[in-house]
């Protein structure tokens, strides 16, 4: 089975039904998307799949159609998404745990909505944060849109 | 740790009435300097000038040994070390270390007393350093209470003043230049003539000193790092993915492993059936635990698959089976046999309501999980003569000692390498998970093993925050509270926790069941609260602000209902009743930033108030809220506290937000539910708690009159709750009187 993530292709043997989450995680290494709760409840394993926000978790790898990216494909510590910068300049996480599904629900928002209002954040991220973080999710994702519309 | 069982068993009396026992030890040894756990294995060339610091010449290690579970206790460790060291909080390599005696907890215990935060006498004082030296004793390295910053606050401070003094001796020694002409500054000795060397160039030489030990602490106005807003050490890696958990762990062959168990806790694993497990792809082996089953795997996936298709016959357990006797067991202990302390007992309740017209309510709490969003997991291996442990744990040293005594392999010989932990409200000052992981890893000795929980298991096997009744009988007179006597019923976690800890019981009244009702600083003239021990024995736990979780709700929810029944302004009748100079400042300071004017904030909208001192830190909380076509929307929430000393204003903001949310969300919505012994909620879908769209704004003013600074995890919980349901009364009328909410009112 062919699977490309993060721009790297990947050549894998393993049922079409395990889910995208575990073939990161188990048979990669790629331990950004994070098990939360294995039903598509709380988000930890968000990635995105040709840029559309999934929960992989509850996505398998069988039925991965296009180009797969995690957190770590989104942008590094020496090369951050300006999601990333915006995070880090509101110091949102406490646990961190959520963050990086927190972080790919709000770029694949970002990418679709340039300047979204409150409702639009409302109705896109459904992700949970068990730290109750939310006020600073909502503030740093205004702030990562200022960015992402002063560089375009 | 080893010595631990035979002194708590004749002296450990946390939460009861007495810490006399203490003095058996003598003080000779309590006041014994504590050796050094870092000298133990250093290499050449290294220096361990206190248990916090290591230098060789490779780099700095502090090392910080509060456990860090997402409240941002490695950065702020770090930077109390580092503001006196002199160091780049951000430039220096941080460690939890190993578990050690050395590490306890000083203030974890002393605040366990029955002595109320705000009892400021000799008696309290010295009850408060007596518990303290017990910890000492003991070596209770644990974390929990909110207490970090108090313990830490000196003793880091102080560690980073001795390390960075003998490091000047070293350099003074070298250059024959005095100590006192000698500077310091991001990790380097500064001579008079510009010159400097680097602390890593001097470990060497300062090893061979005796630590500089007189040394004072630096003026607050001195301080670079302190009190100002900080930057957390792990910011960059939990925002880009890098942060390593626990369960992100990889080791060289390593294998995956589950384990389900008895979701009647305690209960035995009877007959089971592994034969289609056995088969399913990657599965090794089938290992049997004490209370239930694992699977080893290639793969965490197929590891979760295989144990769930395992069929198991489950022993029942001694306790009730259902939340429904549980709450008949709990409604039925409000009698004497069953009295475990009445603390708060002024004036004569009796006589006063013995005349008057008596307003009643009972309220409920229900069983609540942990349910952080990292599911328990541990990294296990297991060697001929030695056990490692890679987990995220709240209590190092007592997983140490069960790990032991579970396997046999001497208590110096099994390492417990503390991970950053994925969140926990109390869940991981349990231990069942890791000793599951290490039983699944004795079956594949030398062969390291994770273990992880599915959520499924987390929720099944957590140990719950218990449910509570109260009831409050209260008068009123003349516009102002007469009478409040409030009796409440619960099971104890004292008992419960140190139980499964130790192995034993604990004497006297457990504080817990009272916890933040028989404990608040008002002058109400007939005044009792009433703890009842519930016998339920449904083992439970301590869960984010502990007992003040459901006392808060009670207290501050009957106090509101009286002074609307006197026709009192909550606010002011609050302040007017209040006997505690730094409380009133909080309420005052509460009323300010919400501009205050009383309960009614316009057409189908309401304001609540709620007070509670827990873990010594008055919190005041306000909360609009309006009643809208699909349902109640919280719109704001103010808080004032005061915890005397903020270190980090950027993370003091955000554990009272998170507190007050993390209250919130589960007083609108969740709750456990037992039927056969198993918790009805298996995952998040069923405990839904807060999201987003729900997340109102919080305003925070933070007050420094305490004399004594404290922690904040905690203390933002306990009012949220009670200010919610006051605001929902407020703006509808209707009084809820019981938790979650949910189950009475519908949340937009």
């Amino acid at each position: 089975m062919k699977l490309k993530v993060n721009n790297v292709d990947y050549d894998l043997d393993v049922e079409a039904e395990m889910p995208l989450l575990w073939v990161l995680r188990d048979e990669l290494d790629i331990k950004g998307p994070k098990y939360g709760c294995g039903i598509a409840q709380c988000g930890a394993c968000t990635v995105h799949i040709d840029g559309q926000a999934v929960r992989s978790c509850s996505y398998p790898v069988g039925a991965v159609q296009g180009a797969v990216t995690t957190i770590e494909g989104l942008g590094t510590p020496d090369a951050l998404h300006a999601v990333q910068e915006a995070w880090i300049e509101h110091q949102v996480a406490q646990c961190g745990y959520c963050q990086p599904g927190q972080i790919m629900a709000a770029a694949a928002l970002l990418a679709q909505q340039v300047a979204p209002s409150d409702d639009d954040i409302d109705n896109a991220i459904s992700n949970l944060c068990r730290c109750a973080t939310y006020p600073r999710i909502r503030a740093a994702i205004k702030t990562a849109a200022a960015k992402l519309q002063g560089a375009a | 740790m080893g010595k631990l069982a035979t002194i708590t068993r004749r002296t450990l009396l946390v939460g009861s009435a007495a810490v006399a026992g203490g003095v058996v030890f003598g003080v000779y040894k309590a006041k014994a300097p504590i050796k050094n756990p870092l000298l133990d294995s250093l290499q050449p060339g290294e220096a361990a000038i206190t248990p916090y610091v290591k230098i060789d010449a490779s780099g700095i290690t502090l090392i910080t040994p509060r456990a860090d579970k997402g409240q941002g206790s490695y950065s702020l460790q770090a930077h109390l070390l580092a503001e006196e060291l002199d160091v780049d909080p951000h430039g220096v390599n941080l460690s939890p270390g190993m578990p050690d005696p050395a590490y306890y907890n000083a203030k974890v215990m002393s605040e366990g007393l029955p002595f109320a935060a705000t009892d400021d006498s000799k008696l309290a004082r010295s009850a408060r350093d007596m518990g303290g030296t017990m910890a000492k004793m003991m070596g209770m390295q644990m974390t929990g209470g909110s207490s970090t910053v108090p313990d830490s606050y000196e003793k880091l401070r102080h560690a980073g003043a001795v390390a960075r003094e003998t490091l000047k001796q070293a350099a003074a020694q070298r250059s024959g230049i005095s100590r006192s002409e000698l500077n310091t500054k991001n990790g380097r000795v500064l001579f008079p003539d510009g010159n400097s060397i680097a602390y890593t160039e001097l470990a060497a030489a300062a090893a061979q000193l005796d630590p500089v030990r007189d040394v004072a602490l630096r003026d607050q106005s001195e301080w670079r790092l302190l009190g100002k807003n900080m930057l957390r050490t792990d910011i960059v890696a939990k925002s880009t993915g890098t942060e390593i958990y626990g369960i992100d762990l990889v080791m060289q062959n390593m294998l995956y492993a589950s384990v389900r168990s008895n979701p009647g806790l305690g209960g035995k694993r009877l007959n089971y059936d592994a034969g289609r497990a056995r088969a399913m792809r990657g599965v090794k082996k089938i290992v049997e635990t004490r209370h239930g089953i694992g699977v080893i795997a290639d793969n965490t996936w197929r590891a979760f698959r295989a144990v769930n298709a395992i069929d198991v016959d489950w022993g029942k357990p001694d306790y009730p089976a259902s939340s429904k006797e549980t709450w008949d067991v709990l409604a039925n202990s409000f009698v004497d046999e069953h009295r475990n302390s009445r603390l708060k007992d002024l004036g004569d309740v009796e006589q006063a309501q013995k005349d008057s017209k008596v307003i009643e309510a009972e309220y409920r709490v229900p069983y609540l999980a942990h349910a952080p969003l990292e599911p328990m997991n541990a990294v296990v291996l297991v060697g001929d003569e030695r056990l490692d442990i890679w987990t995220g744990t709240q209590i190092p040293g007592f997983i140490q000692d069960h790990a032991a005594k579970l396997t046999g392999i001497n208590n110096d010989n099994v390492f417990v390498h503390v991970q950053p932990m994925g969140g926990s409200f109390g869940h991981r000052l349990e231990f069942s998970y890791a000793m599951q992981a290490i039983e699944v890893a004795m079956g594949v000795k030398g062969t390291p093993v994770k273990m992880t929980w599915t959520r499924e298991e987390d929720m099944a096997q957590d140990f719950p925050r218990p449910a509570q009744i109260a009831r409050g009988k209260g008068t009123v007179q003349a516009g102002q509270l007469e009478s409040v006597d409030l009796a409440i019923a619960c099971d104890s976690i004292s008992v419960s926790w140190f139980g499964r800890l130790m192995g034993m019981g604990v004497p006297g009244p457990d504080l817990l069941i009272v916890a933040g009702a028989w404990d608040q600083p008002f002058d109400i003239p007939n005044y009792r609260v009433s703890g009842y021990r519930a016998p339920v024995n449904r083992p439970i736990s301590s869960w984010r602000s502990v007992g003040a979780s459901g006392n808060g709700f009670f207290h501050a929810s009957f106090l509101d209902e009286l002074m609307h029944a006197a026709g009192a302004d909550p606010l002011q009748e609050l302040i007017r009743l209040c006997n505690h100079d730094v409380s009133r400042k909080v309420l005052q300071a509460v009323g300010d930033l919400c501009n205050w004017q009383g309960t009614q904030i316009g057409k189908n909208r309401g304001r609540g108030i709620a007070y509670t001192l827990s873990f010594g830190v008055p919190v005041a909380e306000v909360i609009d809220v309006t009643n809208t076509p699909s349902g109640i929307r919280i719109d704001k929430v103010y808080v004032a506290l005061d915890v005397g000393k903020i270190i980090d204003p950027v993370n003091f903001e955000a554990q009272v937000s998170g507190g007050a949310l993390f209250g919130l969300a589960h007083a609108m919505n969740c709750e456990l539910t037992y039927e056969n012994y198993q918790p009805q909620q298996t995952n998040y879908h069923t405990y839904q708690g807060m999201r987003l769209h729900q997340a109102p704004e919080v305003m925070i003013r933070g007050l420094e009159n305490a004399e004594q600074i404290r922690g904040v995890g905690e203390p933002g919980v306990p009012p949220a709750a009670p200010a919610l349901a006051n605001a929902i009364f407020a703006a509808t009328g209707q009084r809820i009187r019981e938790l979650p909410m949910s189950r009475h009112i519908r949340f937009a």
